[in-house]
Order: structure tokens, then sequence, then C-alpha cells
């Protein structure tokens, strides 16, 4: 219990199907409160597979099935009992394009919230849109098109849309893969900050990125983890053959 | 023979095709339209036909084609958006949900006088509700449905995946999804692709003729009741739209004028569904335009 008061979330033994693909295997990883974990490893390797799972959104995807662990808040969340509305509350999810709503700035923030039944709308938007650095640039434009920002204060709106929720946990897909540097910049200097009151979860290609923001590093190759470290320990000193050739850039 | 020259008579060839396509289409509609315009006037538009002599109008033919089309509106849209919702987020794939998708394909390509005579037995003689609007709108709903299922399922899909997944990773119910995040997105889509079916509801002919009827009671304009038997819009009163009026004064008609009547009717036939057609494309971009506010 005591590791679990600790840390955010913790997989045991999770295994993801797709069908007859085994796309992830026998996964244990620990992502300890307010810190930032990277998932990193070539395309298809399984880290977008996993991420999906912590949030039950395999659920959504036909012919997948999920078996093993995931210890969040005391219990395991990979139930079939799990309430998913309310695991989904606390599990916020960020993809790697931009996918505001086709509504204003505002509703965007708003339309969860609303829809949970949450009160003080006006509040929480403000607090969102700060928390994801993006209220100056949006405040007079809250009846706007989210549509008409750009993309990366479109993958802002969308951090700030998911933290409106208040969760405890953040699932980012490559979130800023889609990005200008500048963009990206920002994105990366947000990441900091909420950390601070998040556990977040990050899949990315760009290992400076992994090495620049997270704390710990997990590397993935063909659905199997191969290793996992403080990020500096990995990046600087891997005990994998595997994993020194791909973050030496001889594969990938 | 070398590439490029393949590639002039490739391109001249479309160019062809094209050009016939274009000067056929554009023909007809003059042809049709320079007939027309001799006998338009707003008394041909208003008054009611004539049994015997010239000079009758299509006031309550129009009308009723009108009517109709509200009619079979009002029962195909529910329908039409339960099926298409159904078909794009609910149906499991299995051998049901193809069976089903199957007979909206050959509901769809049934020819429209073997509908009119399905709607004869079943809703004008099993139904009893005779020669009437009632029996034409759910005869036009036979083959408007599998049109709007299709359209509403399209549309939906159509919406950008991300879309769902954001609204169901915030823990926001199926329902809710599809209702708030997105048939607002496939709204425009949907509407367009209802009012381009319209055209065609608007223009049918065949399946009408025995289940709306070919006659029209003196309809009195000033009476909005709907069970008087002369009222505009009693459902169970016989109903003779504009293209069934063609068709009739064409083969059957007695009046003199019978030929310019015709003209003028197919006329407004043609402008009307024209009209459809570009205010389907214009009314599309502006709801897309308020909803996104691109």
């Amino acid at each position: 219990m005591d590791s679990l008061q600790k840390n955010g979330l913790i997989t045991e033994e999770l295994n993801v199907y797709y069908g007859t693909n085994h796309a992830v295997k026998d996964i244990n990883l620990t992502f300890p409160k307010h810190t930032v974990s990277a998932l990193i490893g070539p395309s298809g390797c399984g880290k977008s597979t996993y991420l999906r799972s912590l949030n039950r959104m395999n659920d959504l995807v036909e012919g997948t099935r999920v078996t093993g662990k995931i210890w969040f808040e005391g219990h395991d969340i990979n139930d079939q009992g799990e309430d998913l509305q309310q695991l989904r509350r606390r599990i916020g999810m960020v993809w790697q394009k931009p996918n505001p709503f086709f509504k204003s700035v505002y509703e965007n923030v708003a339309f969860a919230p609303r829809y949970h039944g949450m009160k003080n709308l006006d509040e929480i938007v403000e607090s969102c849109l700060r928390k994801a650095a993006l209220w100056d640039e949006v405040k007079d434009r809250l009846k706007d098109s989210a549509l008409a920002l750009s993309g990366g204060q479109q993958q802002r709106l969308c951090i700030a849309r998911t933290l409106a929720l208040g969760p405890s946990v953040l699932l980012l897909d490559e979130p800023t893969s889609a990005l200008d540097p500048i963009s990206t910049a920002k994105i990366e200097e947000l990441m900091f900050d909420l950390k601070k009151d998040y556990t977040i979860i990050m899949v990315t290609h760009n290992m400076q990125q992994a090495a620049r923001i997270s704390d710990q590093t997990a590397f993935f190759l063909l659905g199997e983890l191969i290793e996992v470290d403080q990020t500096k320990r990995l990046f600087t000193n891997p005990k994998q053959k595997k994993t020194e050739d791909y973050i030496t850039g001889r594969f990938g | 023979m070398n590439p490029k020259t393949t590639d002039r008579i490739a391109t001249f060839v479309l160019y062809t095709i094209a050009f016939l396509i274009v000067s056929v289409l554009f023909g007809l509609l003059a042809y049709i339209l320079y007939h027309g315009f001799q006998r338009i006037d707003l008394q041909f538009i208003t008054s009611p036909p004539e049994t015997m002599k010239a000079g009758g109008g299509i006031g309550p033919q129009l009308f009723n084609s009108l009517y109709l089309l509200v009619l079979t509106l009002i029962i195909t849209i529910p329908l039409g958006l339960g099926g298409g919702i159904y078909l794009a987020e609910y149906a499991p794939k299995n051998k049901v949900t193809d069976a089903i998708r199957l007979s909206i394909e050959v509901l769809s390509s049934l020819p429209s006088i073997v509908v009119g005579l399905f709607g004869l037995m079943v809703f004008v003689n099993v139904m009893g509700w005779g020669f009437s609007i009632l029996s034409g709108a759910c005869a036009l709903t036979v083959f408007n449905l599998p049109l709007l299922v299709r359209v509403v399922e399209e549309s939906l899909r159509s919406v950008p995946r991300e879309q769902k997944e954001a609204s169901l990773a915030m823990g926001i119910s199926h329902w809710t999804t599809i209702r708030k995040v997105l048939l607002p997105v496939a709204l425009p889509g949907i509407i367009t692709g209802t009012i381009l079916a319209s055209g065609r509801i608007f223009g049918e002919a065949a399946a009408l003729l025995f289940t709306a009827g070919m006659s029209s009671p003196d309809l009195n304009f000033s009476d909005w009741s709907f069970t008087t038997p002369v009222s505009p819009l009693n459902p169970f009163r016989p109903a003779e739209t504009l293209a069934v009026h063609i068709w009739k004064v064409n083969s059957e008609g007695l009046i003199p004028d019978a030929r310019a009547v015709a003209d003028g009717a197919s006329a407004i036939l043609v402008l009307t569904v024209l009209f459809f057609n570009l205010f389907a494309r214009w009314f599309g971009r502006w709801i897309y335009k308020r909803l996104t506010a691109s």
C-alpha cells in the first residue's frame, strides 16, 4: 500500500493483443507521482498501444484484449467492473495531432466539466487555460472557434481541456510531433510546470525531448520493455546493448 | 506511339466527352426553360387546372408536391437519423449488420413503379388509407429512407476519429458524444444530403400514381384544418403532384393546351429541383461556417 501511495500508476504483467497479434508483452512499470516518464522506441514497438491501455482506450478497438493489472488509486483499473467514465476523469489523455472539438475555445474546456455536473465553469475555464499557458493568448477570443487557433495553441487547448476534469495522471501520445519548434518548446516548458501537480506519462519519438524533460525513461522494442531507468542514467550509461544501439542512432 | 501523343489524344477524348455531357445538359435545360417560360406566369402557378378547356394552372399540384415532400421528410428524418446512427456507431461487424446493409442497397435500387405498387397494396388497401398524401408519403419513404440512412452514416463516419476518442477519453458517454460532438460536425453533410434527396422526392411520379393518386379535390386554401376533405393540409385526401400532373396531361389530358401546360409544369419542376441543389450547396457551406467559425 505504501508504494501505491507514492506511485501514481503501476502496471503488472500488462499484455495487449490485437486479435492474434501480441502487441505488448508483460510490461511491469511504475510511474512515481509528480514525475514525467518518457516511453521511447521505434515505430510499431507498442509504446502507444501500452499508453492507450492505461485509460482503457483500447476497449474501443474491436478485437483488442488487455490482460494484467493496472494499479491506480488503490485498485486494479483493468478490472471489468471499473467505471470507465469516472476513471477517465482521473486519467486524462492528449493526442499526437491536436484534436480540439469543433466548438468555441470556451466550450472546448467547459464541455466535459458541464457534462459531469461540475459548477463554476467560468472559473474552471480560466484556471485551466492559465495552467496550460494559453489564457493570455485566447482570453479575448473565448467565443471563437478553436479551429482558428494555431496548431501549438490547439494542443495547449487540448491539455487545458484535459486538466478541466481534475485528473491526477496525464497520458500524452507524442504531443509535439505535429508542432513547430517554438510550440514544442512551449509544451515542454508546460510539462515541466505541470509535473508539480500531475503524474505525466509521455510517448515520444524525439530522444532529445525525452532527455530534456523526463525523469525516467522506458525503452520499448517489439512490444517488450527492454530497459527502464532514470533518464540521465539511461541515456549516459544504458545497461542493455539494444538500448545503446537505439539511443546512439544505430537503428530505429 | 510516344507518350506525349498518347497524352494529347487522351486529353482530347476526355475534353470531348465532358463537352458532350455538358452540352446535352445545357441543351435540355434551355429547351425545357424556353418552352416553359412561354406559359409561366403568376396565374399559371396559383390557379387550379382545367379539365376540358384551356388556361388551367398548376397551383394545387405545386402545393401537393411541397406538402408531400414535407410530410415525407417528417417521417424519414427521424428514421434515417436513427438508422444511420445505429449503423455508424452501434452496429457490430457481423452477418446481421451485413444483411441490413444489403437490404438498404436493394431498397434504394428498387424501381419506383414497384415501390408504387407495393404502396398500393400495403398503404392504400391493407392500411385502408386510400389514395392519399399519407400513402404517397409512406411510399416515398420506402426509397428515400435508404438514401438518408446512408447519408447519415457516411457523414458520421467522415467525422475525424480523434473527435470521438477525445470525448470518450474525458468520461463522456457514447450517446452524449454522438449528440454533442459527432452530430454537430456531421450536420452539414446530413443537411446537404437530405436536401439533395428531397430533389428526387419532388420529381418522383411513378411511385405516386397508385398511392397519392392522380386527382386533387377542389382545395379551399382558406381552410387549414387537418380533417375536412377540401383542406390542403388533410393528409387523407388524394393529391396529384406536379410530376404526376405532367404525366397525366400528356397521356390522357383532354385540355387543348396540354402541351403548354406540360411545358410550364416541367420548367417549374426543373427549376425547383435546381434550386434545391444550389440551396443545398450554399446551406451546407453556411452551416459548416456557423459551426466551426472557419
